[in-house]
């Protein structure tokens, strides 16, 4: 089953086109790795599969309500405990248990210190625990190993082969290895963008060139 | 929503959350007065209702910038905004919030208040009723001004010269209501002007603030 | 053809510049002679020579409201129909407005020392065009303050939408708040007429050379701001290549 498809797509940053003519489609149970060096637009590209920037072009398909997002930034509050944190982003998405998501990232010994009090390597793994609540099929995930020690990054990765084999998928960009065998890669350099061949402007001061 | 709604009023009240903060710029503000107009009851008096009501109305904006700027930061808005809860009903939640933890304290500590300035106990009734039926407006004004400047770096001064100017009517109305209620003159009218804007602002500045945060989302 | 084409830059730039020095001649022509006709009318047997001023008050007041008026139409036309040119209309109307209804309030100020007997009255026409004026400082704040081009054009497009009718608001609590002491409107399309023909004929002109010259100032502006643009789009362009 194809969970999510992408034809065409382009993408910009700060009014201008980065990446283009971007086709792939992402099943269930795979995981799509995206490459390419720094400012290539990975970034960009997630945003707007997670629907937080418009595309300047092409097209996307997924069903309503199906990606979870999480980037740099973990969304966690540092007056709460992490799992206040986690009970109220499960509540916001209607998703899963709260125990079950701390024990996958080996929390539930942190479970009432509040976040402020926790490791940056230690929010980070609450932060990635917020994925499991929300019941969303397609992971989104922007450097979702930053941070983070050898021993959580293999706990990362059995967490997302967990929910592959349950049928979901996801998407992220990383440097590291996750040594998820099932992956596929793509690498973003060949799409991008050529100055010149402008179809539609990305942003306004383009639309004067 | 009843989530969000708890997580707020929860960050507002635990520590480093800044509540109280608002009544004791409030408190402040009304103490100040006399020093410089004067101890004297007739210099007082008149001019009561119009500071409890800008008092009130500047408390407020102080808290302005923590309804959306935290969460901006911390991601958060980046989240709820993939979530499946509307974002409007979001803001709508967020003003909520806000006024629950901000305007409410002060409605409560504004009859105190004012007996510092000499407000004759006949008005008492009608400066709760004013600010309860006002400060809905203020604080979903406020979430609009909010939203248009979250992602600025110096948006703190800015937010108040953008709502400032739309608290015009409302502050106008509610004085008036305050006013009339002291000398005897029928405060009804102002009140139906005042319970009209505070109606309409509820029920559609929520869909621009939220067009103005995907607008910074992006 | 749909007149939805004029929008288009390249086409915006091809016949404003060719109406551009037309506007610019009719409105210095208007506006001076306008202003100097008034100044040669008789004195007013009440007002003395002050009556004068309105030559320069009537207009003024009269665009800073029509300026505001334009620049919701405009941000309206971007956010609905996203024609780039519109915003930049905006963005460029703003100052000019802001400055007629500084204009309106100085002039007006003027005239009412000797008259009220003071510069500064809280009259409901007044006080209306202060907070007119703190409007368009807020709007052209809200411009200089966002540095991302998109964001910047909607956002203060949904600020100018939600600033009109709260300015609208403004003028009917001021209304209410206070009766006022200001003279009735000096033209009125009712019948009796309130002003003489002496005075209203160069009032007339006046107003066509405010009007002009706000035409010419905007399309100015704009331009300028359109090659901006293209200077910025350009330089990034080659920036990349």
């Amino acid at each position: 089953m194809t969970l999510l498809r992408v034809r065409d797509l382009a993408v910009a940053r700060g009014g201008m086109r980065v990446v283009e003519n971007v086709s792939f489609t992402l099943d269930a149970g795979t995981a799509l790795i995206l490459r390419g060096p720094n400012g290539i637009g990975k970034t960009s590209l997630l945003r707007t599969l997670a629907g937080l920037q418009p595309s300047v072009g092409g097209m996307m398909e997924h069903a309503e309500d199906a990606v979870a997002y999480a980037a740099h930034a973990d969304g966690l509050k540092p007056a709460l405990t992490a799992a206040e944190n986690l009970k109220f982003w499960s509540s916001i998405f209607g998703g899963g248990a709260v125990g079950p998501a701390l024990a996958a990232m080996d929390l539930l010994s942190l479970a009432d210190r509040p976040a402020a009090s926790l490791s940056a390597g230690q929010k980070r793994r609450l932060g990635l625990a917020r994925l499991l609540v929300t019941g969303r099929s397609i992971w989104m995930l922007d450097e979702p190993t930053v941070s983070l020690d050898a021993h959580s990054v293999a706990l990362f990765a059995k967490v997302v082969r967990d929910h592959l084999v349950a049928g979901g998928a996801a998407i992220m960009a990383t440097h590291i290895d996750l040594g998820l065998s099932e992956a596929e890669t793509l690498d973003l350099e060949p799409f991008r963008a050529q100055p010149g061949q402008m179809s539609a402007p990305a942003g306004f001061n383009e639309a004067f060139a | 929503m009843l989530a969000l709604l708890k997580r707020d009023l929860v960050l507002a009240t635990r520590a480093g959350g800044g509540f109280g903060l608002g009544v004791a710029f409030f408190l402040i503000l009304c103490a100040l007065v006399p020093f410089g107009v004067g101890p004297q009851t007739e210099a007082l008096r008149p001019i009561a209702p119009g500071i409890l009501w800008v008092g009130a109305l500047l408390a407020c904006l102080l808290s302005l910038d923590r309804i959306f700027a935290l969460d901006h930061e911390d991601g958060s808005l980046d989240l709820l905004a993939t979530a499946p809860l509307p974002l409007e009903g979001g803001v709508a939640v967020k003003a909520l919030a806000h006024w629950l933890t901000t305007s409410l304290p002060l409605i409560v500590a504004a009859p105190v208040f004012g007996l510092l300035l000499h407000l004759p106990g006949k008005a008492v009734p009608w400066l709760i009723i004013s600010l309860l039926v006002g400060t809905p407006a203020l604080s979903v004004l406020g979430a609009f001004g909010a939203a248009i400047t979250v992602g600025l770096r110096r948006g703190g001064l800015l937010l108040s010269l953008l709502v400032l100017p739309l608290y015009i009517p409302t502050l106008i109305f509610g004085t008036e209501i305050v006013r009339r209620g002291m000398e005897g003159g029928d405060p009804i009218t102002p009140m139906l002007f005042l319970a009209g804007i505070s109606a309409a602002v509820v029920a559609l500045v929520p869909f621009a603030a939220a067009a103005a945060l995907r607008v910074n989302l992006r | 053809m749909s007149i939805w084409k004029y929008a288009n830059p390249v086409k915006f730039m091809r016949s404003s510049g060719a109406i551009l020095p037309w506007v610019v001649a009719g409105a210095g022509l208007c506006t001076i002679g306008g202003v100097l006709w008034g100044f040669l009318t008789p004195q007013d047997y009440k007002q003395g020579s002050t009556v004068k001023i309105v030559f320069l008050h009537v207009p003024a007041a009269m665009m800073a409201i029509n300026i505001w008026v334009m620049m919701l139409v405009a941000s309206l036309i971007w956010l609905v129909r996203r024609h780039h040119v519109s915003a930049l209309a905006a963005k460029a109307a703003a100052p000019v407005g802001a400055i007629m209804t500084l204009i309106a309030l100085a002039t007006g100020a003027i005239w009412g020392q000797p008259m009220w007997g003071s510069w500064w009255e809280w009259d409901p026409r007044l006080t209306s065009f202060l907070i007119l004026f703190l409007f368009y400082v807020g709007y052209i704040a809200l411009w200089s303050a966002i540095d991302d081009a998109d964001s910047a054009a909607d956002l203060t497009g949904v600020l100018c939408l939600v600033g009109s009718v709260f300015a609208l608001l403004s003028r009917y609590a001021v209304l209410f708040w206070n009766q006022g002491l200001h003279q009735g409107a000096s033209l009125s399309v009712a019948p009796g007429e309130r002003m003489s023909a002496v005075y209203r004929y160069p009032l007339y002109l006046s107003m066509l050379g405010f009007l002009l010259l706000f035409v010419a100032l905007v399309l100015i502006r704009t331009r300028t701001e359109i090659r901006r643009r293209r200077l910025i789009a350009l330089q990034a362009k080659e920036a990349r290549a």
